[in-house]
């Protein structure tokens, strides 16, 4: 079935100073993503992977080529306007969590919201809905430090989940994670997906992640050498 | 988003405590050093207006020329009728007469021969008709023996010379000078008391007279060697002297006539405009330093605090937030620590400058042989600059280093900043 285009990236390079001359970070990359999808960037370090995510998330802008996410391309978003796509449209998970730590579960979960200036009542709802999906609504007083790594990295995904984006892009979202709360993360975010039809997007090369993946992008020295749809080993639970 | 801000700030006591920390120690540093210099200068100026200079001195022009020589026979004549004139012309400053005299102290013995001897360097003062001039010197708490005179014919000795000479209180001593017209002078005086300024330009020879005594041993009736004007309100103000003074010159000083009266301010005299002048950027150019000091320590609080910060910039520039407004948040965070830091460093710093302006620090031993004009009690003095100076190291120096570690961020591509905020 074609899958409705989200992210549309045509002959992307990006390059990043070093020294008089510069590295090649991303070599004419052209890849689409659809709504709905769970597709990794797999590949060694140094290959692009985060760079491609940054861009995807308005952190980045290409030195060449376009990368069209939600309708905007990105290279010519405003400040504002990328900070206004990531807050409505992109999540965020990182490797090490990231939470503000002196900030309860719940305050870090409804900061993303604070942004949009939704009412106390709408983000009271939006917060505990968030928290409900990841299965933390009793942590929802404590602090951080008060978490193991994976409550952490479930209140991050419940961070990027709660203003209910289009698109999460989790960079090493298991690194560093036991494989019991890895698995334990991949199926809250597969559940999600499944559900609400976000697309993620992975920037790893942890195995387990992979098996959950329906999408395998393959890079290599900022070049995709594989794009391949893999029939899912792990469902949602 | 102000409450969260407040949040972070209330339960992150590095980001809220310490900082109000360091900003009340500075302010409340550079509060009571600048109470403290600000008094010490002007108890100087004081004690010079009150002992010499006024804050406005009158003397016929030839007088003023020859002042060291104290020369009673250029003094100023008709003295009655230009205090009037003076009261009312200036009503805003009171006019006191003075007259100031040397000579010599002789005490007898039983037998009426001379058994001690010494310089006097006197002055005739208003010591009745309550007159505050006995408060001005600060005569009262100088008494070390006996009293003030209360009646005429008595007079108040220098406590060294009555030492020295083991003179008591309710002896005779003769005072031999001149009068205003150059004939010889003797005139006899009870020693009502002996006093001790602790200045020793002061306490050689000391004699202390009321003013109708001085006038009737120098035949200066109805003169005075100087009139000195005080502004009502006890503080030197050089605008108002200014204005007063050119008045009073254009209207009495005739500059073909040598006895005719002539104003000075106090910084007119005794090189007072140079020490005045000095005083003012010294205590400008410490204060500076002082400032510029605080202002440092305080912005590298307002750099680090910024700098510690740079993860949680970095999640919320990936949540959404414009780098724009993370920047605003930090300036309002700064503004506030530093606001909270400057009133409480003010309020301590006016507090501890209050207690030294009330009891002051006593100088008095190491000053016994000082022939400076100088207080001996170095107060503190709580002028309205003391009200805001905190607030320019305490809040202006607090965001400007927020300003400047956040510049930092605003300025960066914020992919590349992403990657130095390790998120």
């Amino acid at each position: 079935m074609e899958q409705k285009s989200i992210i549309s990236i045509t002959n992307l390079t990006k390059e990043f100073p070093v020294g008089k001359g510069h590295f090649t970070a991303l070599d004419k990359v052209n890849i689409e993503f659809g709504v709905g999808e769970f597709a990794g960037l797999v590949g060694p370090s140094g290959s692009g992977k985060t760079t491609l995510l940054n861009i995807i998330g308005s952190l980045d802008t290409p030195t060449t080529g376009d990368a069209i996410v939600m309708g905007q391309s990105i290279s010519k978003l405003s400040h504002k306007q990328s900070a206004l796509l990531r807050n409505h449209h992109i999540g965020f998970i990182f490797q090490t969590f990231n939470l503000l730590p002196v900030y309860t579960v719940y305050e870090n979960v409804e900061f993303a919201l604070l942004l949009q200036n939704m009412s106390s009542g709408e983000r009271h709802k939006a917060v505990m809905e968030a928290l409900e999906w990841v299965g933390l609504t009793d942590k929802e007083k404590s602090k951080p430090s008060m978490l193991s790594g994976g409550e952490s990295q479930r209140v991050a995904i419940a961070r990027a989940m709660v203003k209910k984006p289009q698109i999460v892009l989790a960079d090493e979202p298991t690194a560093n994670l036991d494989s019991k709360n890895s698995h334990h993360i991949l199926q809250t975010m597969k559940k999600l997906n499944e559900e609400l039809k976000v697309t993620f997007i992975f920037a790893t090369h942890d195995e387990k992640v992979m098996m959950y993946l329906n999408r395998v992008v393959n890079l290599a020295d900022g070049r995709i050498v594989s794009d391949e749809r893999v029939m899912n080993h792990v469902k949602a639970q | 988003m102000f409450k969260f801000i407040l949040k972070g700030l209330l339960r992150d006591k590095r980001r809220s405590l310490l900082p109000v920390i360091v900003v009340s120690i500075g302010v409340f540093l550079t509060v009571f050093m600048s109470g403290w210099l600000t008094g010490v200068f002007k108890d100087m100026i004081d004690v010079n207006a009150n002992f010499t200079t006024g804050h406005v001195k009158i003397m016929t022009r030839s007088y003023a020329e020859n002042e060291n020589q104290i020369p009673n026979d250029l003094a100023l004549t008709g003295v009655d009728s230009l205090m009037s004139e003076l009261n009312s012309r200036y009503p805003e400053m009171e006019w006191v007469a003075r007259i100031h005299f040397g000579g010599l102290i002789d005490i007898p013995d039983e037998q009426g021969e001379t058994r001690a001897q010494g310089q006097a360097v006197g002055m005739g003062i208003d010591l009745f008709d309550n007159s505050l001039e006995a408060e001005r010197m600060n005569i009262p708490s100088s008494v070390v023996k006996g009293r003030i005179p209360s009646i005429s014919g008595e007079a108040l000795i220098s406590d060294d010379f009555a030492e020295k000479f083991n003179v008591a209180v309710g002896d005779e001593m003769t005072l031999f000078g001149s009068t205003m017209n150059g004939a010889m002078m003797f005139q006899t005086y009870t020693i009502s008391g002996t006093v001790r300024f602790g200045a020793a330009m002061l306490d050689r020879g000391a004699v202390i007279v009321d003013i109708e005594d001085a006038r009737e041993a120098m035949d200066m009736q109805d003169a005075a060697g100087e009139i000195l004007g005080y502004s009502k309100e006890g503080l030197y103000d050089d605008e108002q002297v200014s204005v007063i003074k050119e008045s009073f010159n254009s209207a009495f000083t005739n500059p073909d006539d040598e006895f005719s009266p002539v104003m000075l301010r106090l910084r007119d005299q005794q090189g007072l405009d140079e020490y005045l002048a000095l005083s003012e950027s010294i205590s400008f150019m410490m204060m500076l330093i002082f400032v510029l000091a605080m202002s440092i320590v305080l912005w590298n609080t307002g750099l680090l605090g910024g700098l510690r910060r740079y993860t949680e910039y970095g999640i919320r520039l990936a949540l959404g937030e414009e780098k724009s407004q993370i920047y605003k948040t930090m300036l309002y965070e700064a503004l506030l620590i530093g606001l909270i830091g400057s009133v409480i460093g003010t309020a301590l710093g006016l507090s501890a400058a209050w207690y030294l302006q009330t009891y002051g620090l006593d100088f008095g031993d190491m000053m016994a042989n000082s022939t400076m004009m100088m207080p001996q009690v170095f107060r503190a003095y709580i002028s309205p600059r003391l009200f805001y100076i905190g607030f320019i190291p305490g809040t202006f120096a607090m965001v400007l280093g927020t300003a400047l570690a956040g510049f930092a961020i605003y300025k960066r591509k914020t992919a590349k900043l992403f990657k130095e905020l390790e998120v």
